[in-house]
């Protein structure tokens, strides 16, 4: 049922990845991205390919899991790609069907768009979403963002939401379930009729959810006031985030991926999108 | 004799302005009229009375949640209704008298248990060495060591409710008020966190308010205080309150049932004792009863 749903992506393990410190790879994730969009050619998407290959062996995440993360864009990524082929005009005639002409410079742009595509799927969850604690994830945030306090903006205001955010989505969940039986013992029928009928027999299911999510923040709000929270002000952290001289590879080694990147645009011949 | 801990003096409060609940018709009645009572430091006490009798209200207003309309509160001497008051004082008066509240999902603030045990004293800036000591210290107090790294919504009511205390030690508080902490949790929940209660006044010295609607409850404190209408109508040992049967009937509450079958009999002529709270003591009495009845037979 609703429980079944898995929150964020969030896959525990102890490998390189997962102990670097969160806010070294929500920059390193940054870098990355804007390494693949950098990749111009055949043999820079070559090496970006093996660069993430790379990370998915480093972090020890199954290639199953991986697969799965992709899936859901399996509809884009077909859709773009015959859409290049079809659509790309070039030089160098490969065929021609009546209709559409394909190019070989057509190929090669669909091709490396899906490398592109792909790569930046991976490699960005590798790095961040697969192997950072969605709690490590709020706190790197609102430690790197700290900086923007000075210009008044609420950080720790949102950590703090989201770190709520999180907790209270399985009680909400699980609250969702009891009502939704609760109705349907009453003789609701949630699976049947049209749109209309379906969106209308939602409605007994969202008022009781919301009435007790409101409860629920008005009793919160009162015990966090009895355990003294007051912002961010004087607030201290139990778990310190320190940087050691390991948490920089990470980011030096995107920085290297980066620069290779564009020397390998440079110096490499060949179509180039 | 030695200071209490908590003293009110003729305390009354009505809900107005921005503590009002939105909806309520009506203009605001006097939730509490006039309560005097002192606590001690390190003893535990039971509040009973029925709902709506305003002992939530009273909890809120003891930790500063809430403001008093009249009357004086002292906290360890110091007058906390003083207008002089700054705001230090009063989260120190938050983290002296710790609360814990009915429902434990919707006190936990963290996704880590011990994340959120860290919770108050991160909010007190306590330095991150002595917040890991305390932590640990708290998780110990209340048996919940091995759960450190779950998510709470992994945990059982009790267990919950068990983080929930833990929340309140790591803040080194001298009293915690239970207001129906146990009331949600099924028997199992309510015996592990009825025995951490009783753990903490004992081996730490914590002072307890406890508000229940469980009479067995009630029965394990030092002293027992009902509250009906916003008034103060009993207080006593658990004995004392007990035995006055009749009374606690007119405000709405059971008593234990031994104490009421003993309470029936006395009506009836029997000579037996009306403050009998415990079942075997109940039994011990009546065989006794009965076998010097057959000698003088
Ligand atoms: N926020 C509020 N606004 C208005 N009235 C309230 C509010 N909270 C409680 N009350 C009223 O105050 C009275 C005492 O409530 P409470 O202290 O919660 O009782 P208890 O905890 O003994 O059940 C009740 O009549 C209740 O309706
Ligand atoms: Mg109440």
């Amino acid at each position: 049922m609703l429980k079944d749903i898995t929150l964020g992506q969030y896959f525990p393990g102890n490998s390189f990845l997962h102990r670097q410190d969160p806010r070294m790879k929500i920059i390193a994730s940054i870098l990355y991205i804007v390494a693949v969009f950098l990749c111009k050619n055949l043999f820079s998407f070559l090496f970006i390919t093996l660069f993430t290959v790379a990370l998915v062996l480093l972090s020890r995440i199954p290639m199953k899991v991986i697969l799965k993360g992709v899936k859901p864009l399996l509809f884009i990524l077909i859709f773009t790609t015959v859409y290049n082929v079809f659509f790309y005009q070039g030089e160098h005639l490969l065929a021609d069907l009546k209709i559409v002409k394909i190019y070989f410079e057509g190929v090669m742009f669909a091709l490396l768009m899906a490398v592109r595509i792909v790569c930046l799927l991976v490699g960005s969850s590798v790095i961040l979403t697969y192997t950072t604690s969605p709690i490590m994830l709020t706190d790197g945030l609102e430690r790197l963002l700290s900086p923007l306090r000075k210009i008044h903006v609420p950080v720790h205001e949102f950590a703090m939401m989201m770190t709520i955010a999180l907790r209270f989505i399985p009680t909400l969940i699980e609250e969702t379930d009891k009502i939704m039986n609760a109705q349907k013992a009453r003789g609701s029928d949630l699976s049947s009729g049209g749109l209309i009928r379906r969106a209308k027999a939602l409605i007994p299911i969202l008022i009781p959810l919301f009435v007790s999510a409101f409860r629920r923040a008005n009793d919160l709000a009162v015990a966090m006031e009895c355990r003294c929270y007051r912002g961010g002000n004087g607030r201290t952290r139990m778990t310190q985030l320190r940087l050691h001289a390991i948490d920089w590879t990470m980011l030096f080694t995107v920085l290297l991926c980066g620069g290779a990147v564009v020397i390998i645009n440079l110096y490499s011949p060949g179509f180039s999108v | 004799m030695a200071q209490p801990l908590i003293s009110v003096r003729d305390l009354t409060f009505s809900y107005a302005g921005e503590d009002r609940q939105e909806g309520v018709e009506g203009d605001a009645p006097a939730v509490l009229k006039g309560i005097s009572l002192d606590v001690e430091k390190g003893s535990f006490v039971c509040i009973l009375g029925r709902n709506g009798s305003g002992k939530s209200t009273l909890a809120k207003l003891l930790n500063m949640i809430l403001t008093p309309t009249s009357g004086k509160i002292f906290i360890k001497g110091k007058d906390v209704t003083d207008p002089a008051m700054t705001e230090d004082d009063m989260f120190e008066v938050r983290r002296s008298i710790g609360m814990v509240f009915q429902n434990p999902d919707n006190q936990l603030v963290a996704t880590i248990v011990e994340e959120d045990v860290a919770f108050g004293p991160e909010n007190l800036g306590v330095p991150p060495e002595e917040i890991r000591k305390r932590v640990d210290g708290a998780l110990a107090a209340v048996g919940m060591t091995e759960y450190a790294r779950h998510s709470p919504h992994q945990l059982s009511g009790g267990q919950k409710q068990r983080v929930a205390i833990a929340g309140i030690i790591a803040m080194l508080p001298d009293c915690i008020i239970f207001d129906e902490s146990t009331a949600m949790l099924d028997p199992q929940g309510r015996r592990e966190v009825m025995n951490t209660i009783q753990a903490l006044n004992r081996e730490k010295g914590i002072t307890v308010l406890h508000i229940t609607h469980n009479m067995d409850e009630a029965t394990l404190a030092d002293r027992v205080l009902v509250i009906d209408g916003g008034e103060l109508v009993l207080d006593g040992t658990p004995r004392q309150v007990f035995s006055s049967v009749r009374r606690l009937r007119t405000v709405g509450l059971d008593v234990p049932q031994v104490t009421e079958l003993f309470s029936l009999l006395r009506e009836e002529g029997f000579d037996l004792p009306g403050d009998v709270l415990s079942e075997e003591e109940g039994a011990d009495l009546l065989s006794r009863y009965l076998k010097e009845n057959e000698k003088s037979q």
